[in-house]
Parts: C-alpha cells; sequence; structure tokens
C-alpha cells in the first residue's frame, strides 16, 4: 500500500470515527429526543405534571369526568401515604383542589418527593396543575403529618373518548429514593 | 397438517417420556398447539387475527416452498439440466411479487388496526382495581371497596419448586399455576386494571383474556378485560416479564364469578379485612 | 503492503510468502487471512460456550420441576447464551468471514487497516474472559436477560460492572471491525471493480457495517447511562429521581432491532453467494438484492418499539409500528423471491454448502412467518414473551445465521486450506443439523401459543411433553455441532487437495486465484479480463 492510499485510508478511518462517537452522543440526544416525544404523545414518566401550569378556559359542565387518585410508596421505607378523597366527578375547565395526607413513620427528620403519573397516558397533555405538592421536596419533621393539596384544571379539549382518569403519586424520601435507584 | 407431519416426532418423545418421567402426567400436552380462543370479545378477535395472518403465510408457504421444492426435484444437474444463465432479471415479475404482498399487509393491518382501537377504548369501565407486581407476586386492590390482598404461589407448589424437592410436580394440582388468593372478578363486567409495580418490572397475562400488559413501577398502566356472562370459572396466567430469580414462580389467577357471587364476596371481604385489621395505614409499604 | 510494524520484527516478511512462525504470526498479526482465522476459531470456541449454556437451559426444562440449577443461575444461563452467541459467537463469525473474504473478493491486498484489525481481535478473547468469569463473583452472573432492563439489571451484584465493561470491549471491537470493513470497500476495490459489480457478500457486508457503527454507539451509550444510574446517581431510568425505565427500553431497542439485522444481513449475502455457485446460474436480480439488503437495514431504525408493545404505547404508536414492521416484510420476500427464481431453470447439485443454503433458504422464511405474525400488534398481546417469540428468532438466528454461517465455511474452506473436507461426514453434519434444528425449535411455537412464557427455569406440568421433545432436539442439535470441528481439523490434516475453483460453478475474484492459495494476495490487482470473469454475477 502507497502512502497516499495508507492516507486516504486514515482519512476515513477517522471519519466513520467521528461517526460513531457521533452516535454514542445520539445515544445520549435520545433522552431529551425522548422527553419532547412525551410531551407530545403524553406518554412517558410526565414530566409536565410535575410542572406549574396556568389555564384560563371556560368550565364546560355537560361533561363529566371521573378523576381518582392514587397513594403509592415504595416497596422500602416506612411512611403512610393515601388520597383523603378516592375520586371525584369533576367539568373540565374548573379548578378543583384534592388532598392527599402523608405521616412519617421514619423516626426522624427527612425530605420526601411525589412523583405523579397518569392514566391512561394520553391525557397528561390536558391535566393542568396550578399547585402540587409534587413541585417541590417537602420537609418532614420526625412523626408529622400533613395534608397535602394539589389543585387541578382538566382542559376542556381532553379527547371525547376519556371519561376516567387517574392520577397517581408514589411518595419517594431520601432512603428510599436512593434504594429504589438500586 | 400440522399434527401429521409431526407425528413420527411426537411418537418418538412419547416414548422417550416414558423412560423419563417419574409418574404418570397430570394431562397430556400433545394437544395445546395453537393460541386458545379465550372468553372476552377482545380475546376472539385476537385468535381470528392471529389464525388470519397464520392462513395467509400458510398459503404463501405452500406457494414459494413449492416453487423451491419443484426447482430442487427438476433442475438438478444430475438429470441433465441445463441452466438458463441469461434469465437474470424481469421487471414485470419482480413488480408482480412485491405488489402483491403490500395488497395482503394492507388487507392484514386494516382488521389489527380496528382490533387495536378497540382494546384502547377504555370508556365506560364498571370496576377498577390496581394490580401491583412485586418480587414475587401481586398485589390486589378494589380501589371502591377497599378491599386489598397480596396473591402468591400456592404453598405446596412453593415446596415442590425448591431444588431437589424431591416431590413430583405432577402429583401437584396446577403446578406452578395456583395462588393462595385469586383475584375475584364479576362476568359480564367490564373491569379496568391499573398495573404497576413496586420494584422491577412484570407483565400481567392471563391468556384467556387476550391482553398482556408490562407492570412498571413508576407508572401506571391501563387494561381492560370484559368476561362473556356465561364463562364464569377459573383462569390462569403468569408474569410475562423477567423479573428476577422467582420469575417463574408468580403466577396469576384469576376467579370469575356471576355478578350477584362477585358482589356478596366483595361484601364478605371488605367485612373481614375491616375486623382483622385494626385501623390500617392506607398506603403502608408491604415491606418486602 | 500494509504491515509495516515499527518493531520490524516482521517486517521483512513483507513481500515475500513465508509468513512469521510461532506465537508472534498470531500475537502479532496484521494479515487478513491469520486474523480471520483467529476471528473464526474465537467464534467455534464461543458458539459451543454458549451452546454449553443452551444445554443447560434445556436439561433443566426437560421436565417440570427444579432439577440441576437455581434459579438466579438459569436467569444468568439465558443472558450469557444471548450474549455470548450474539457477541461472541455470530458477530466475530462474521468478522472473521469478512476478513478472509472481501479482500480476495474485492482484490485487496489486505484489509485496509491491518494494526487496527489486530488490536480489535485480541480485544474480544479479553472482554469474552471478563464476561465468563461473572460467573464466579459474588452474586453470579448477570441474570436479567441479555436486554438488560432496568431497574431489574440495576439488582446485579457484583457482576454489574464487568458485563457493562464486557459489553463496551464487545461494542468497541465489532466498531473497528466494521470500520475496518467500510474503509477497505470504499479505498481498496482493485481498479474496475465498481461498487455495483462487487458481490452480494461484500454488499451485504458494507451495509451492515455502516448499520453497526451507528447503533452499536448507541447500545454503548445506553449501558454507561446504566452504569452511571448504578453507581453514580444518576436517574436517567429510575422513576424515583424522575427517570423513565421505559426509556431505556426505546434506546435499547433503537439499537436491538438493528443489530437484529447486523446478525443476519451477512447471512443473506452468504447465501447469495453459495446458491448461484451450485445453480450454476447468475444470481437474479442483483440490484433489486442490493436495494432489499439497503431498505431492511433503513427500515431497522424505525420499527424498534414492535419489542415493546406491552409497555404501554399511544394508540398511534402501536398502529405506526405495526405498519412499519409490516412493510419490512416486502424487501424479505423479494429477497426469498429472487433466491427461489435464481434455482429455477439452474443446474443444481447439492454439496454440503448448498444444502445449508437451501436449509436456510426454508427455515428462515418460517422464521420470517412468525415474524410476520409477530408484527401484529394486538397478536402479539398475546404471542409478546412468550415461547413463540423464543422460536421466532431461533428460527431466524440458528437455521438462518448460524446455518449460513456453517455453509460459509463449507463453501470457503477449500480455498482456504488448498483441501477438500470429506463431503459424506460433511451432509451427516447437515441433515443431522437441520433435523435436530427443527425438533429443537419447532415445538417451541405450541408452547408459546399454550401460554408458556419464556425465560422460566420451570413450568406449568401440560408443557412438559413439548418441552422434553425440544430439550432432545437441543441435545441431538448440540451434539451433531461436535462433528463440525472434527471435519474442519480432518481436512487440514489430511483432505484432498482441492483446485483452485473449487466448485464448478463458483464464480468471483477469490476462485481466481490459485490453490495452495499464497499467503499474500492480490498484491497486484487483478486484471480487467481476470475482474470481468470473477464479477460475473
Ligand atoms: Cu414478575
Amino acid at each position: 500500500m502507497n502512502a497516499s492510499a495508507r492516507r486516504e485510508n486514515r482519512k476515513l478511518l477517522l471519519k466513520l470515527l467521528a461517526f460513531s462517537l457521533g452516535a454514542f452522543g445520539f445515544g445520549y440526544a435520545l433522552v431529551p429526543l425522548y422527553q419532547v416525544m412525551c410531551d407530545i404523545t403524553g406518554f412517558g414518566n410526565e414530566k409536565r405534571l410535575a410542572e406549574r401550569s396556568v389555564i384560563n378556559a371556560k368550565p364546560d359542565p355537560s361533561r363529566t369526568i371521573t378523576v381518582e387518585f392514587l397513594a403509592q410508596l415504595p416497596t422500602v421505607g416506612n411512611w403512610e401515604f393515601r388520597p383523603l378523597q378516592s375520586s371525584m366527578e369533576i367539568h373540565p375547565g374548573q379548578l378543583y383542589t384534592a388532598d392527599f395526607i402523608a405521616k412519617n413513620l421514619t423516626g426522624r427528620d427527612t425530605v420526601a418527593q411525589a412523583v405523579p403519573m397518569m392514566a391512561p397516558t394520553k391525557v397528561a397533555p390536558y391535566f393542568h396543575k396550578t399547585e402540587c405538592f409534587c413541585f417541590t421536596p417537602q420537609h418532614f419533621s420526625r412523626g408529622e403529618e400533613r395534608e397535602l393539596p394539589v389543585r387541578f384544571v382538566v382542559d376542556p379539549a381532553i379527547p371525547a373518548d376519556i371519561d376516567r382518569i387517574t392520577l397517581a403519586y408514589t411518595f419517594y424520601d431520601e432512603t428510599t429514593r436512593v434504594a429504589a435507584s438500586r | 397438517m400440522i399434527r401429521k407431519a409431526l407425528a413420527p416426532i411426537a411418537a418418538l418423545a412419547a416414548v422417550t417420556s416414558l423412560f423419563f418421567s417419574q409418574g404418570a402426567h397430570a394431562e397430556s400436552g400433545w394437544h395445546l398447539l395453537n393460541m386458545r380462543q379465550g372468553v372476552t370479545a377482545i380475546s376472539r378477535e385476537i385468535y381470528s387475527l392471529h389464525m388470519l395472518i397464520f392462513w395467509v403465510c400458510v398459503v404463501i408457504g405452500i406457494v414459494v416452498f413449492s416453487v423451491m421444492i419443484w426447482s430442487i426435484v427438476t433442475f438438478r444437474k444430475s438429470k441433465g439440466a441445463v441452466p438458463d444463465t441469461t434469465m437474470v432479471h424481469n421487471t414485470k415479475v419482480e413488480i408482480i411479487w412485491t405488489a402483491i404482498p403490500v395488497a395482503i399487509l394492507v388487507a392484514m393491518a386494516v382488521p389489527a388496526a380496528k382490533t387495536l382501537v378497540q382494546i384502547e377504548d377504555t370508556r365506560n369501565t364498571e370496576l377498577t382495581i390496581k394490580v401491583t407486581g412485586f418480587q414475587w407476586g401481586w398485589q390486589y386492590d378494589y380501589l371502591e371497596n377497599g378491599v386489598r390482598f397480596f396473591s402468591r404461589l400456592e404453598r405446596k407448589a412453593d415446596a415442590a419448586r425448591q431444588l431437589g424437592s424431591g416431590v413430583d410436580p405432577n402429583t401437584i394440582p396446577n403446578y406452578l399455576l395456583d395462588v393462595d388468593n385469586p383475584l375475584v372478578v364479576p362476568a359480564g363486567t367490564k373491569v379496568r386494571l391499573l398495573i404497576t409495580a413496586a420494584d422491577v418490572i412484570h407483565a400481567w397475562w392471563v391468556p384467556d383474556f387476550g391482553m398482556k400488559k408490562d407492570a412498571i413501577p413508576g407508572f401506571v398502566n391501563e387494561m381492560w378485560f370484559n368476561v362473556d356472562e356465561d364463562k364464569t370459572g377459573i383462569y390462569r396466567g403468569q408474569c410475562t416479564e423477567l423479573c428476577g430469580r422467582d420469575h417463574a414462580f408468580m403466577p396469576i389467577v384469576v376467579d370469575v364469578r356471576s355478578k350477584e357471587d362477585f358482589q356478596t364476596w366483595l361484601k364478605a371481604t371488605a367485612e373481614a379485612q375491616k375486623q382483622a385489621a385494626a385501623p390500617q395505614p392506607a398506603a403502608t409499604a408491604h415491606a418486602g | 503492503m500494509a504491515q509495516h510494524a515499527p518493531a520490524a520484527a516482521h517486517a521483512h516478511d513483507d513481500h515475500h510468502d513465508h509468513k512469521p512462525h510461532g506465537w508472534r504470526r498470531w500475537v502479532f498479526a496484521t494479515n487478513h487471512k491469520d486474523i480471520g482465522t483467529m476471528y473464526l476459531v474465537f467464534a467455534g470456541i464461543m458458539f459451543f460456550v454458549g451452546g454449553l449454556m443452551a444445554m443447560v437451559i434445556r436439561l433443566e426444562l426437560f421436565k417440570p420441576g427444579m432439577q440441576f440449577v437455581d434459579p438466579l443461575l438459569f436467569n444468568s444461563m439465558t443472558t450469557m447464551h444471548a450474549l455470548f452467541m450474539i457477541f461472541g459467537a455470530v458477530m466475530p463469525a462474521w468478522t472473521g468471514l469478512a476478513n478472509w473474504q472481501i479482500p480476495m473478493q474485492i482484490g485487496a491486498p489486505d484489509m485496509a487497516l491491518p494494526r487496527l484489525n489486530n488490536f480489535s481481535f485480541w480485544i474480544l478473547p479479553f472482554a469474552s474472559a471478563i464476561l465468563l468469569l461473572t460467573l464466579l463473583v459474588p452474586g453470579g452472573g448477570p441474570a436479567g436477560g441479555w436486554t438488560l432492563y432496568p431497574p431489574l439489571a440495576l439488582q446485579t451484584a457484583d457482576a454489574f460492572p464487568m458485563t457493562i465493561f464486557a459489553i463496551h470491549l464487545m461494542g468497541v471491537s465489532s466498531i473497528l471491525g466494521s470500520i475496518n470493513v467500510i474503509v477497505t470497500i470504499m479505498n481498496m476495490r482493485a481498479p474496475g471493480l465498481s461498487l455495483l459489480r462487487m458481490p452480494l457478500f461484500v454488499w451485504s457486508w458494507l451495509i451492515t457495517a455502516y448499520l453497526l457503527i451507528a447503533v452499536m454507539p448507541v447500545l454503548a451509550g445506553a449501558v454507561t447511562m446504566l452504569l452511571t444510574d448504578h453507581y453514580f446517581g444518576t436517574t436517567f431510568f429510575t422513576a424515583a429521581g424522575g427517570g423513565d425505565p421505559v426509556m431505556y427500553q426505546h434506546i435499547f431497542w433503537f439499537f436491538g432491532h438493528p443489530e437484529v439485522y447486523i446478525l443476519i444481513l451477512p447471512a443473506f449475502g452468504v447465501v447469495s453467494e453459495i446458491i448461484p455457485a451450485f445453480a450454476r446460474k447468475p444470481i437474479f436480480g442483483y440490484e433489486a438484492m442490493v436495494y432489499a439488503i439497503a431498505s431492511i437495514a433503513f427500515l431497522s431504525f424505525i420499527v424498534w418499539a414492535h419489542h415493546m408493545f406491552t409497555v404501554g404505547m399511544p394508540l398511534a404508536g402501536q398502529i405506526f409500528f405495526m405498519l412499519s414492521t409490516m412493510l419490512i416484510a416486502i424487501p424479505t420476500g423479494v429477497k426469498v423471491f429472487n433466491w427461489s427464481a435464481t434455482m429455477w431453470k439452474s443446474s443444481m447439485t447439492f454439496e454440503p454448502p448448498m444444502l445449508f443454503a437451501l436449509a436456510f433458504l426454508f427455515l428462515f422464511t418460517i422464521g420470517g412467518f412468525s415474524g410476520l405474525m409477530l408484527a401484529i400488534a394486538p397478536a402479539d398481546f398475546q404471542y409478546h414473551d412468550t415461547y413463540f417469540v423464543v422460536a421466532h428468532f431461533h428460527y431466524v438466528l440458528v437455521p438462518g445465521a448460524v446455518f449460513s454461517i456453517l455453509g460459509a465455511v463449507y463453501y470457503w474452506l477449500p480455498k482456504w486450506t488448498s483441501k477438500m473436507y470429506d463431503h459424506k461426514l460433511a451432509k451427516v453434519h447437515f441433515w443431522l443439523s437441520a433435523i435436530f434444528v427443527n425438533v429443537l425449535f419447532f415445538p417451541q411455537h405450541f408452547l408459546g401459543l399454550a401460554g408458556m412464557p419464556r425465560r422460566i427455569p420451570d413450568y406449568a406440568t401440560q408443557f412438559t411433553d413439548w418441552n422434553m421433545v425440544s430439550s432432545i432436539g437441543a441435545f441431538g442439535f448440540g451434539l451433531s455441532q461436535l462433528l463440525f470441528p472434527y471435519i474442519i481439523w480432518k481436512c487440514v490434516r489430511s483432505g484432498a487437495p482441492a483446485p483452485a475453483r473449487a466448485w464448478e460453478g463458483a464464480h468471483g475474484l477469490e476462485w481466481e486465484l490459485p490453490s495452495p492459495l499464497p499467503y499474500h494476495t492480490w498484491e497486484t490487482p487483478p486484471s480487467a479480463a481476470v475482474i470481468a470473469r470473477g464479477a460475473e454475477h
């Protein structure tokens, strides 16, 4: 192989190496891309459910939707966590408040974070929260019991085939969060 | 056809199994060849899609394999066949054998998409049960009624399945397909399951209901089924997503009862649970 | 010449036909033939390692009840069987065949980057050793499935970082190997050998190599995220920290589906070489074959989520992935029809390579049919994660990829060794393999449809009968494969001399080379006349 051929080969080698490095980066780029997809379709871990949103919609009293509330805890840890009402009948466009109750039985001061999720997943883009205990980590002193409110509006543009929404929270404190990631 | 073709193999295996198995089988499995039709409208629809695509494949297979076998038998050098080396390309034929599959696929895709739309129609459900998979069992939670319980592999089977237990699984009825507390649901009712998991991913599957859904920690998946009014009985399934050491040992059993029987069961169970438990924390984690 | 080693220890060998001797020839190998041999021998060893694991699996599944292994060890067996077969056996076997064949088939003196070639091979034994050693560390080997889905994969004990490291190394090796293939094909073709005159094996590898360097790094990214989730507190895939375990599955299958084609596309190439040779007739629709491979490769990027219909996708997603998956049947059908048309009005003989190619044709098609069934999303809700899926991908990968590798070796072995192997024994090998592979995998369709989930060490008693049949098939298939190394060993030791064109109907530049095959070939590129003779399809 002569020198110029070898140079050509090296050039192509570097190009292809750069290409695979780019593919490696693309693997990571799939993470934000996936979030974008989730925002569009409502599927996936509903990031937007943990964000405050504002909505000025006209209430639509002609439609009634059942909203169910679920409280979950990871397998490890020691908490009490439940919704005060198991479900509500709501009209789209109207503001409602639902309350959850949490009690710290861990025997120490701790910080907990609620992670929301929703079924069916496609309703996530239409479910807006103006206030939620899941927006920020919650501080609990030892043995403290507290009501945790969530205020929400369901967008009247929600697809007509939806008659039931489930809003679920999983409650992680520092220990369970670490344990859950193990 | 398949049965016939496999007869010699089956016979061979049957003879071998006589040598190897201890005791008689609880039930023979030779007849288990195809998907079940199941007991819901959706499961029957899936079954007919399955049979449709199966027969499409069989027909294509017969045509393609016939051509191949014909070639193998006819165009042999030993029979003096002379190759037609000019035959390298034929646009007309190539267009035809691209177009025909396209048509078949479209014909397949339409009914399949229709079934998907039906499956995704979650309106008008009458009963919601939360299903939580954990390592290794299921928890069922009748949200409106406060009834909740764990469902684990039945004890005798659990003892028999231990390595070197010495117990012949054939002596245990419904080995690995029986639980201590089955899920009880009413027939003729659109039952909605909210499926999630506590630790790793599991999947909830009862073949007779035609549906399978992953139970994913941090997600709530939705799935529904509606068992025919006259199909009360026991239906069995298993976890179908690898979930660790005892993945094979977390069966699902559903006891489908008439609406009245179900209500009676629900009331009795709710009452019993209330009495059994002092004021119970609503969602205290089941320490696993 | 390419191999000017800086140490010059064996630089004097260049331009001569005698080769370096002893261990140096292999450790410092830069000759494509030597490296090809090492890849193939390595792949063969890994095939038996992975096969042994399969035997453990089938032994435990011979009858219900736990007889031999702990469930966790069983899970490691299924996990590692897949990893060894995919990354240890099939992929290196293809790279070995590429090393041997591509330079000879395109009239190049060697691979374009010989020292890189050496490096990418020698990574492999270390990677496999690390993976194998995980069986000895506390907590056992990886047992969460080769797909390494979190959160389950994150429960792996000490084996976890070793597994990830081994996958990284195997990934790097295959990426470098593929880059070498691309550079060789793009830059080293003999003058006058245009892309559309290349043999189909070379074409299939060119497309495979591009596919591989596009997706293997994505896998590397995914497993790196797993690693940082496990040890460095990131939460890409843990819901507790706002991550998403399903996202892993999307990223994994974005790699995983093209990976399936990385395993099978070179098989298409091999079959497209063997069938025309023994049909004594050019391949039908050469260009259509090239475009079909290219379209399959393209489609492989947009079908990934058909592996995860049950995760709870939006309806539109389910329909999209169902349709895109069904589309794959079209170029695949074109290939099968073209192979059939090649046999039409031909003049066939049935030497061992042809037998394996024909078995590929029939059995791969069966795997294609079950693939089409799996594409139907509603039906997949029933098939998913059952033995039906196991049957499907084993039909595609064993009588598909593995048979074509065996066929390729039987086809080119007389060229490599200049000796002919024992046809009778090779035919026995073929018939045993072809019969047992069906006894092994066909009943698994029944098991899956009857409701047996995959990846379970124990099952309900009604599944006993077909599991026994399947296990008997497995033992038969495994034992039959022992013939293969024996046939090769016997050929190398005492095979009768084979002519330069070992098969009457074989075309291609490799058959224009003399036998015994010189250590260095095509140091002067083939002439236009030789190319014209060799490159007629
Ligand atoms: Cu499970």
